[in-house]
């Protein structure tokens, strides 16, 4: 029996979510609004809310003056690129050791987990003067193989939290079927891993395509990812605020969409499945 | 059946992630331990020199240390007190019957897949910009004086960016939570005619005390490291006031190009994220069933 709801409850807990809704979300708004102004009217005061004379010509103009696609580019080459790379390495890791348990099992996983817990400030310094002997320094190589060790982890962890509650009687009555091990993994591991696999390869995207410390650090031009890109608006001669909104627009847009179809895989992967 | 064989092919499976974890742990804290030894400066190169516990002694008395580990502190307890204060009757808002509620609720996560340098500079620029942002509109609406947010309070305007980042995670967690809470027993308090805020405290308080946790660990892992908000906001100041001990790290390494200290301070670091992390994997391990 569902709980008895008044009207009159749900009405205010609706008004109460919306406004609260759209207080958090109000910043964001906010600076999509910006970027159709002008540069005169996003500085305007009063500020302008609706009323305002639209223009599209702040997304040419960021393109044209600083190269924008070069910078999503590198980002679309480094997030893509290092999630890819982490999958090759933690699909047979999770594999592995959700199949094929031993006792060592659950300390390997917490000390992997363990790695993550080293704040990358104590390691720059190193990892710095590694990059600048090797030539790795603004490069998108040297970008893609951080933050694919930095994102391992939690992938690891991620698939193996998945691939554990693959039920094993399926595959032993697979076995008992006469399936070998190929068939097994393709008509039987494979179909119902591949939930798991998207959404863990959603949310380690979305950690990169966001990482901020390492691009930062490590790139300055030719490899600068988009968070790089936007931190250049912070100089003083970057402030257009119609354009910084543009720009980071642009910048957000595939991931704020990526986001809201992981919500519930990111809770579980962010938490290791300790919250349910 | 795990067969000899099988085993042999999990162990090979596995050889690649952790040998790779292992050198990305062991290379470069091994190396920072060294650095922290000497006394090395990018802009003096060839004068290295050993010089034992020196680093740690200076980079411990400076008084910038202290004024970045209590920054630290500050932000992270701060960010920690907003996102779950706040968090908890959000969740429980949006756990009620809502019209809309899958658009209220992509509203209200949304701050957290904004990247940080974006987020950062909206904030600075189009909402707390003392001339022109719309929070000094708004004070002069009301006849009171625009707040120069960064420098009457810098640190504070700091938090506030973060937590609006960080407040999202925190609903989310605490509503999953809440969503799983059994129906039935919250009837039954109701039928034995226990009031709504008897209900909360005896029923739904003590079973969002392990998400909370949960929240307060992760969110703290995340949070000591704060560095891009800092960056493109005030850059570490004004003086020492937003500096935390991930920049101060920064400043002192890529600034200074002072490798000995920055790697001392580095070393600081990890021993402070290890006492968080100590209780993090006790929390998760417990859950664990391997």
């Amino acid at each position: 029996m569902a709980r008895m709801v008044t009207t009159r409850s749900k009405v205010i807990s609706t008004a109460a979510a919306w406004l609260v809704g759209f207080l958090i979300f109000f910043p964001i708004l906010w600076m999509v609004l910006a970027s159709f102004k002008t540069e005169l009217e996003a500085f305007a005061i009063p500020p302008s809310f609706l009323f305002f004379h639209w223009t599209t010509e702040n997304y040419v103009t960021v393109q044209e003056r600083s190269d924008y696609l070069h910078h999503a580019l590198n980002s679309i080459i480094i997030a893509g690129g290092s999630t890819l790379i982490a999958m090759l390495i933690a699909i047979p890791a999770a594999w592995s050791m959700a199949f094929s348990p031993t006792k060592r099992t659950k300390d390997v996983l917490l000390w992997m987990l363990s790695t993550k817990m080293m704040p990358p400030v104590g390691v720059l310094v190193p990892i710095y003067l590694i990059y600048r002997n090797f030539g790795l320094l603004d490069t998108r190589s040297g970008l893609i193989f951080i933050l694919c060790l930095g994102n391992l982890p939690i992938v690891i962890w991620m698939l193996f939290t998945y691939f554990k509650e693959i039920p094993k009687d399926i595959l032993e009555a697979a076995r008992m079927d006469g399936a070998t091990i190929g068939r097994e993994l393709i008509y039987v591991l494979t179909p119902m891993a591949v939930p798991g696999l998207a959404s863990t390869l959603l949310l380690n995207l979305i950690l990169a395509w966001n990482e901020a410390f390492w691009t930062l650090n490590l790139s300055t031009l030719e490899a600068a990812p988009l968070t790089v890109f936007i931190a250049s608006y912070s100089s003083p001669e970057g402030l257009f605020w119609a354009k910084l909104s543009a720009a980071s627009t642009l910048a957000i847009a595939p991931i704020l969409v990526l986001g809201w179809f992981s919500q519930r895989q990111l809770v579980r992967g962010l938490t290791f499945g300790a919250v349910k | 059946m795990a067969t000899q064989q099988t085993q042999l092919l999990a162990r090979t499976l596995l050889t690649p992630a952790v040998a790779l974890l292992f050198i990305w742990m062991i290379v470069p804290l091994a190396l920072t331990i060294y650095f922290a030894t000497l006394h090395y400066n990018l802009l003096d190169p060839g004068s290295e020199s050993f010089v034992g516990l020196e680093n740690f002694r200076y980079f411990l008395t400076d008084p910038a240390f202290l004024a970045s580990l209590q920054n630290t502190l500050v932000l992270v307890g701060s960010v920690l007190a907003i996102t779950i204060i706040l968090g908890v009757p959000l969740a429980l808002l949006l756990d009620q019957q809502v019209v809309g509620l899958s658009i209220v609720r992509l509203m209200v996560i949304a701050p957290f897949f904004v990247m940080p340098t974006v987020s950062a500079l909206v904030w600075k620029n189009l909402l707390m910009h003392p001339v022109s942002g719309l929070f000094a509109w708004i004070a002069h609406l009301f006849g009171l004086p625009a707040i120069d947010w960064f420098n009457e309070a810098p640190l504070f305007s700091v938090i506030l960016i973060i937590s609006w980042q960080w407040l999202p995670f925190a609903t989310l967690i605490l509503l999953t939570a809440l969503q799983s809470l059994d129906e039935e027993q919250k009837e039954a308090a109701e039928m034995d005619g226990a009031s709504a805020i008897s209900t909360f405290i005896y029923i739904t308080l003590p079973h969002l005390a392990r998400p909370i946790t949960v929240v307060i660990l992760i969110e703290t892992i995340f949070l000591l490291t704060v560095f891009a908000e800092i960056f493109v906001t005030t850059g570490g100041g004004p003086g020492l006031q937003t500096t935390n001990i991930a920049f101060l790290i920064y400043s002192q390494a890529l600034i200074q190009y002072d490798v000995g200290s920055a790697s001392a301070g580095g070393l600081v670091a990890v021993v402070l994220a290890n006492i968080v992390a100590f209780f993090l994997v006790r929390i998760v391990g417990r859950n664990l069933e391997a």
